[in-house]
This record gives structure tokens, C-alpha cells and sequence, in this order.
């Protein structure tokens, strides 16, 4: 399946900038008016997850749960136990970080349609520094049976995933960013859980992307262009189920590859698309993530650059890598 | 109204006392005090309370039960069985390979079950939950029970939704904790110590009540009292004795986690048949 059209036609022009959690707020608000068995929970953070605008709207389906994460999922747990669809809200540190186990009994063994989002994940956080910027939640999330993982790419893409997710029948957990962050998919395209999307086609390199990285990766691919090299640019909105179907072809063509997150790279998206090559297809990978750190106070470009995770920093680790691994 | 005359409950009651101990014989592990003491309640809940229908486990119109002490759910099976849910015989498969009877609950094996516990906490949330959702659905005529252990409420998430419950009113939920005054690793009081749970509950704006929960009759005029208490969530706070009805079992917590030998599930049984010794056994 073709998905190039899913991409806007240039992305080295000036892109416009929002939050995913923006994007979330739309799409929350939509699913409301769609289906009114859709619910929303959150503790004590509904501006700043951009559950407002639901709550403004719907204020009989909003339920405020205050600083209480376990709380916050097991009620919702509850709730879709009588048809109802919550959307549960906090940052991604507190849930899925301090719920876990809350999660893998009563919504994923308990096989429950919840939908768990995690803002503020990613270190692009920034000034709150390394207690706030979630960097585990992937990995949390992914090894949980029943559990579908999804990150989107940019904030158009994570209002039509939370329109999707609203009619998602198995548990969901999806990752948001605090900050904006370039447009690059199309809002007339349609989005569904579970395809990878191949955003840029070339038979040098794959690199493989999830969330707002993907964005780098698609700048990576001009500036690797300009070096003689033709990467293929695979976003990955939905981590599990993993499209293998999409990223093998690629990788088989190509047959080196890096992978692209903001999230720790042991156990994360990168650790997913390297268990999928290893078993099917073993290749020469980079992963480009955080790898075993804590983030730490700071402007958000400031600690992406610092981590290594813009596309010019990437260039450099990645010429080294190819040059010593391209067959 | 009561369904059954006293002599009857006490029959279910003993019945589903001799089926635990023949399960957990069987079985070769898990928890036999909780369940024990606990059979007074749930036989009041499934024979006299809930709104349930065994042969239609998912109808519409049920009552829901939230068992959080997962660890008891012999109990729960041994009930069921005894209201008609699956046969008797199905019992001795607990913890075995394959059964809809798992060591700690699943929802999704056996019908009638509402959620899957076992880690500790986290029902009452549920119910919590349960009981908001239906007051959005305009389900009026529907209530919520949830069952916790004593020893659970050392949790965080417990207290987290005992606020949550009296925030929003919730007048058609009902939590019953089994005050057996035993966990794992000794008695509460030493553990942690939780007394005064009334007073905790009340100053977290609940409606409490008391019961010998060891009283069939007493369990049933409570929970009635109890359904009709309006804008508040209720506790019943039901003291039992933990190991109930088998004499070297009853206020030991060494009980709490163990099952029975071969000689001990015989002398319970024994016990157990014979009323303490009061009739004789038709099995001997």
C-alpha cells in the first residue's frame, strides 16, 4: 500500500506548528459528538492535556479524578465495564508510570477497551525537567498482551487517531508531546490503527520512525539526499501491532536501516523493529533514541540537540554507521 | 422478603464451607481462612441480594460484584456452583491447567465473574466506575457490591477511591469489608494497623455500618439498610472470624495463605458435617 499521498508535498518549506495534544483536544471532542458512550477522566491536569475543550462541552461525561493515577484508570476500567468509552488522562510519567500494574490487570488481562493517553511524553518536555519527560512508557505499554501502542506523528495525525481509537474495541495507549511540533500529514488523508506509512521511497537506507521523530527522519532524508544517499522514510504511528508486513519489505530492499524515537531506545520502539529483524530479517540497525539516560532541565531544541536526536545530529552518527555497514 | 428460611442459608452456607475445603484439598494451594469466614456473606449476597440470574450470567438487569480480595474467589466459585452458575464437580478443577476456575479470578474464563483481581486495591475503583457509568446510562434500578479484604486497605488505591465514591454520591454502590483481622503476615493490627476503619471511612465522608458477618441474617437486614442509605456510599464493616467454621483454623493467620493437608482437610470436613460435633455425619 501507497501511502505517499499521506504527506504534504514539501517539507522543507516552513511547516506550521502545534502540540499533539491539540490535536488530541479536537479529535477527543469529535469522538464525543460522534458517540455519546465516550468519556472522559483526568487527574487535575485537563487544560494543560487539552481535555477542556470536552469538558467544556460535555461536562456530564467528564469526570475529574484529582491526583490519582491508580485511581484514574481503574475507574475507567469500571466505566467501560457498562459500555462506556473513557479516555483516560495524565502525563505519560504518572500514567502508565505509576498505574502499571493497574493497567495490566483490570484493563489488559481484563481485556477492556480504556484508552490510556500520556501526555508529556519525550524529553522535549523540556524545563520540567527529567522527573516529567516520560521516556519508558513504549516500553511499559508494548509488553502488555491486549495493548494496542500507538505515538502520532504530528497533531493532525493524533486527532484522527483519536477518533480511531474511539471505535477501537481493545485497550489503547497512545503518546503525546508537550510542545509544537511541524505539520507534516495531510488532514484530508485517512488514518487507521495498525499501517506503517511509507512517507519518502528510496533503496539506500530505511529509516524507520515513530511519533514526532518522524519529522526528523523526513528532514534526514533531504540532507542525506544531498550526501548521495536515498533513504526510505517509514513512519510508524502504531507500534504495536508492529506493521511487519510494511517495514520488512523495506529493510529486505534496503538492508540497513535506523530507527528513530524519543524514548529510551532498550526496550522501546527501537528494541520492537530490531526483535522483528532479528527474527525475520537480520540487518545492520542504529537506534537513535536516549539510550540508558535521564533528560534534564532545559529548552526543548537545547535537549533534543543535546541528545543527539535532530536530524544534522543524527546525519553524522548515521555516515559513520552506513560507511562501515552498507554492503 | 427472604427468599429462603434461616435452616436453608445455613445449609447453602455449610455447603459451600465443605466445597472450599475439597477445592483447596484438591487444588494443593491457596488461600483458605478468607474464604471460609466469607461464606456467610456470600451466601446472603446470592441468595438473598444480588439481582442475578445464574443461567444468564450477562443479563442486562444483574447486580454487579466487584470481588476485589481475588485471593478468596473459592468462595465466589463455591457460591456459584451452589446458586446454580456451573456444577458442583466443576469445583475441583481450581488452579488446574485449562480451568475457567483460575488461582485469582478472570473475567474473561468464567461467565458471571465482573472483573479480574488479584492484586489488591483496586476494586472499589472499579465499582466506583461501575456505579458512576450506570448512573450516566439512567440504569437506576441496577447496584454495585464490592468485597474487600481487611488487609487490602493498607493500599493507597483503596483511598484514592474512597474519596472518589463520596465525592460523587455514590448511593448505588455498597462495599462490604471482610474484618477477619488477618493477612499474609500476621494479625492487621501488627501488620499495619487499620482500626479504627469506621472511623477512617466516616471521616472520609462514607456511611458505615456493622455486622457479624458471620450472621447470615444480621448480613442480609444490613445490606437492606444499607441500600436504602441515600447520597452517600456505603461500608459494611462485617467482623468475621477469619477460618470460620472449622475450630483449629478459626483466628489463626498461619490459615491465611495455606490449604489443607489430606488429615486437616478430613478433620475440617468432619467438623464441618456434623455441625461442630452438634449432628452425625451421613458420611460416617
Amino acid at each position: 500500500m501507497d501511502y505517499q499521498n499521506y504527506l504534504i508535498e514539501d517539507i522543507t518549506k516552513d511547516l506550521q506548528k502545534e502540540s499533539l495534544r491539540a490535536g488530541f483536544g479536537r479529535g477527543l471532542l469529535s469522538a464525543g459528538e460522534i458517540d455519546s458512550n465516550v468519556v472522559a477522566l483526568c487527574a487535575d491536569l485537563t487544560e494543560s492535556t487539552q481535555m477542556k475543550l470536552f469538558a467544556d462541552r460535555f461536562p456530564d461525561r467528564f469526570v475529574e479524578i484529582g491526583i490519582a493515577e491508580q485511581n484514574l484508570v481503574t475507574v475507567g476500567s469500571g466505566m467501560s465495564a457498562l459500555g462506556k468509552i473513557p479516555f483516560v488522562t495524565s502525563y505519560a510519567a504518572f500514567s502508565p508510570g505509576r498505574n502499571w500494574e493497574q493497567i495490566r490487570t483490570t484493563i489488559c488481562l481484563n481485556d477492556r477497551p480504556v484508552k490510556i493517553v500520556g501526555s508529556h511524553a519525550g524529553i522535549s518536555v523540556g524545563p520540567d525537567g527529567a522527573t516529567h519527560q516520560m521516556l519508558e512508557d513504549i516500553v511499559l505499554m508494548r509488553t502488555l498482551p491486549n495493548m494496542v501502542v500507538l505515538a502520532p506523528g504530528d497533531s493532525i495525525e493524533a486527532q484522527k487517531m483519536t477518533l480511531a481509537m474511539a471505535q477501537d474495541k481493545r485497550p489503547n495507549y497512545m503518546r503525546l508531546a508537550r510542545e509544537a511540533t511541524p505539520i507534516f500529514t495531510k488532514a484530508e488523508y485517512e488514518f487507521k490503527i495498525g499501517p506503517a506509512y511509507l512517507l519518502n521511497k528510496g533503496q539506500d537506507i530505511s529509516l524507520i520512525a515513530t511519533g514526532t521523530m518522524t519529522y526528523q527522519a523526513l528532514v534526514l532524508a533531504e540532507l542525506l539526499f544531498k550526501d548521495g544517499i536515498e533513504a526510505e522514510v517509514i513512519h510508524v504511528p502504531t507500534i504495536k501491532p508492529l506493521d511487519k508486513e510494511t517495514i520488512l519489505k523495506s529493510i529486505k530492499k534496503t538492508k540497513i536501516a535506523i530507527t528513530l524515537e524519543e524514548a529510551q531506545i532498550n526496550g522501546g520502539f527501537g528494541s520492537a523493529i530490531t526483535e522483528l529483524a532479528s527474527e525475520f530479517y537480520p540487518i545492520p540497525i542504529l537506534r537513535i533514541g536516549i539510550n540508558d539516560h535521564f533528560g534534564e532541565s532545559g529548552d526543548p531544541n537545547e535537549l533534543l540537540e543535546k541528545f543527539g536526536l535532530t536530524a544534522s545530529k543524527i546525519r553524522l552518527k548515521l555516515h559513520t554507521f552506513y560507511s562501515s555497514n552498507k554492503t | 422478603m427472604h427468599h429462603y428460611s434461616s435452616e436453608q442459608l445455613e445449609v447453602f452456607a455449610n455447603n459451600i464451607r465443605e466445597n472450599i475445603i475439597e477445592m483447596l484439598l484438591e487444588a494443593k494451594s491457596g488461600h483458605t481462612a478468607g474464604p471460609l469466614d466469607l461464606a456467610d456473606i456470600y451466601t446472603a449476597l446470592f441468595f438473598e441480594i444480588l439481582k442475578h440470574d445464574p443461567k444468564n450470567p450477562n443479563w442486562e438487569e444483574r447486580d454487579l460484584l466487584v470481588v476485589s480480595n481475588g485471593h478468596t474467589i473459592p468462595v465466589c466459585y463455591a457460591t456459584m456452583a451452589e446458586a446454580g452458575y456451573f456444577p458442583k464437580k466443576e469445583l475441583l478443577t481450581l488452579r488446574k491447567l485449562g480451568s475457567r476456575l483460575q488461582g485469582h479470578p478472570e473475567r474473561l474464563r468464567l461467565p458471571g465473574l465482573e472483573t479480574t483481581s488479584g492484586p489488591l486495591g483496586s476494586g472499589l475503583s472499579q465499582a466506583a466506575g461501575m456505579a458512576l457509568a450506570l448512573r450516566l446510562n439512567n440504569q437506576l434500578n441496577r447496584r454495585v457490591y464490592v468485597i474487600m479484604g481487611d488487609g487490602e486497605i493498607d493500599e493507597g488505591n483503596v483511598w484514592e477511591a474512597a474519596m472518589f465514591c463520596a465525592k460523587n454520591k455514590l448511593d448505588n454502590l455498597i462495599a462490604i469489608i471482610d474484618r477477619n483481622n488477618i493477612q499474609i503476615d500476621g494479625f492487621t493490627e501488627d501488620v499495619m494497623p487499620l482500626d479504627s476503619i469506621k472511623a477512617r471511612f466516616e471521616a472520609f465522608n462514607w456511611y458505615v455500618l456493622e455486622v457479624d458477618g458471620n450472621n447470615i441474617e444480621s448480613v442480609i437486614d444490613t445490606i437492606i439498610m444499607a441500600q436504602a442509605i441515600e447520597f452517600k456510599p456505603v461500608l459494611i464493616l462485617a467482623h468475621t472470624i477469619a477460618g470460620k467454621g472449622v475450630d483449629f483454623m478459626e483466628n489463626n493467620y498461619s490459615w491465611h495463605g495455606k490449604p489443607p493437608n489430606s488429615e486437616e482437610a478430613k478433620k475440617a470436613l468432619h467438623e464441618l458435617r456434623t455441625l461442630g460435633g452438634r449432628i452425625r455425619s451421613e458420611h460416617q
